[in-house]
């Protein structure tokens, strides 16, 4: 990890009608940094990622990237993009195009990078997550894990900065969920400046620089992991962790 | 039954020539509506200010009056402010006007059969409005939209028949006409059928094929 800060989130509200969801998060984050989002359902690990990377307009605060602000305008944001890749939960691959033209789409109409040197890109990594055999299949004859691996290539064949995860094992059957993330973990490894949001809470522990528990629209501990998951410092954090042990324990008995 | 067949032969380059017209003012009618309808969609689908409520109107009136008035409407109503519009051109735009609503709402269902998180990862893969559109959006739509398209091709091919209203001499007129002079009714309606299905049967298989491969394709995650 390098001191240079890649990414810095400052005061950043966002409501939806009345409903405040972020209410001033305030987060740098270093070049080569994981940082995993944990926290419960609904309280804005998603909209916190979507802002960031302008799929959602802030009500307040900034996010700049590379000390370019992320801003609705529209040049900018599509340049921004560029440098941020994002993977959702659900699978969202373009269901028309075969896995190569997937991946090869943004990098050659939108980067306008040479479409050799893109497959070139694009051989390499999918050979990395053991796809490359899939290249001229289409979406609907992968399974879940294997779309996700491809949508991860997708993304990195941008040359992002910065990568961001929303629950992206969320809806994969158990058998699928570790090939997905040993792909995040060796990214990881690499040294990419990642933005995790999992509640697969053994991987979180491992691939985290550092832990940021969010609630009630603000980050409310942030600590490294060993000491978030054995001495969280806060009530809500303990509480929250409580609802994986219970919900552990209750699956064990049946 | 005894058909005049000396009379129908004798007619039969005069039943050519009206399905010459049939398929020409169908067929402009058809790409103007295409066209017409896909904006339409396109200001529906992104919500374009303004124009959105225009459109709307539009569609409601178009879908909700028949054809020979907005065709009345064209050619004994324009003139009156000084617009005297060919016969020609009246039926290729009443067609138009009238195709126009219903391929955009063919149109804008495939759009908004296309899921949010389809839009969303091209955004997040830094394409533009435009590349969204053409290589996301505009692919998936068109699958979704194909039957609905082809149904509207159909309905717009019979409703030329219309245009007779206005002395326009397509298969419908020359079918009236022939009926008043010569009361040969079985001989002209057997000429009608069979020169509509001339033109509408190979224009329906085609559709038929071209949903059976939309739904092979299936494109489903
Ligand atoms: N487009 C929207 N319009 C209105 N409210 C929204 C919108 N998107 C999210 N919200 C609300 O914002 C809150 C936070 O949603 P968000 O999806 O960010 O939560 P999350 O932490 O990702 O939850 P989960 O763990 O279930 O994915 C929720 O209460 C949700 O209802
Ligand atoms: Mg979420």
């Amino acid at each position: 990890m390098e001191n240079k800060i890649q990414l810095q989130v400052s005061n950043l509200k966002k409501q939806f009608g009345s409903e405040t969801v972020l209410d001033g998060i305030n987060l740098d984050i270093h070049k080569g940094e994981v940082v995993v989002v944990l926290g419960p359902s609904g309280c804005g690990k998603s909209t916190l990622l979507r802002c960031i990377n302008g799929l959602e307009t802030p009500t307040g605060g900034t996010v700049s990237v590379d000390g370019i602000e992320v801003t609705s305008s529209n040049k900018k944001i599509t340049q921004i993009r560029q440098k941020i890749g994002m993977v959702f939960q659900s699978y969202d691959l373009f269901p028309h195009k075969n896995i190569m033209d997937n991946i090869t789409l943004a990098p050659v109409k939108v980067q306008k990078r040479p479409r050799k040197e893109v497959e070139q890109d694009a051989e390499r990594l999918l050979k990395r997550v053991g796809l490359w055999e899939k290249r001229k299949a289409f979406p609907r004859e992968l399974s879940g894990g294997q779309k996700q691996r491809v949508a991860i290539v997708r993304a990195l064949c941008m040359k992002p900065e910065v990568m961001l995860f929303d629950e992206v094992t969320a809806a994969l059957d158990p058998e699928m969920v570790r090939e997905v993330l040993e792909v995040m973990l060796e990214l990881a490894d690499r040294g990419m400046t990642m933005i995790i949001v999992t509640h697969e809470m053994q991987f979180a522990r491992v691939v985290a620089d550092r832990i940021i528990f969010l609630e009630g629209g603000k980050i409310q501990e942030e600590s490294s992991p060993e000491e978030f998951f054995t001495n969280p410092k806060t009530q809500r954090a303990k509480d929250f962790l409580q609802t994986f042990t219970f919900e552990k324990r209750k699956t064990n008995n049946i | 039954m005894r058909l005049n067949l000396e009379f129908m032969a004798k007619y039969l380059p005069m039943y050519i020539d009206a399905a010459k017209l049939t398929v020409e003012i169908a067929f402009w009618g058809i790409v103007f509506s295409l066209i017409v309808g896909f904006l339409c969609a396109i200001v529906r689908y992104y919500r374009t200010p303004i124009l959105h409520r225009i459109v709307a109107v539009y569609i409601e009136i178009s879908r909700n009056t028949p054809l020979l008035v907005q065709l009345f409407f064209l050619y004994f109503g324009l003139p009156k402010i000084g617009i005297v519009l060919s016969t020609e051109a009246c039926a290729i735009i009443g067609i138009t006007f009238l195709g126009g609503s219903y391929m955009a709402e063919s149109i804008r269902s495939g759009f908004e059969a296309v899921d949010k998180v389809q839009v969303e990862s091209a955004q997040s893969l830094g394409l533009g409005r435009w590349l969204t559109m053409k290589e996301v959006v505009f692919p998936q739509a068109l699958a979704v939209s194909v039957p609905g398209i082809c149904a509207n091709v159909i309905f717009l091919i019979k409703e030329t028949s219309v245009v007779s209203g206005i002395a326009l001499a397509d298969l419908m007129y020359v079918t009236k006409d022939l009926i008043g002079l010569y009361y040969e009714t079985d001989e002209a309606l057997i000429m009608l059928v069979i020169f509509y299905l001339i033109i509408l049967l190979p224009i329906s298989v085609v559709a038929s094929i071209l949903e059976r491969r939309l739904r092979h394709a299936g494109f489903g995650n």
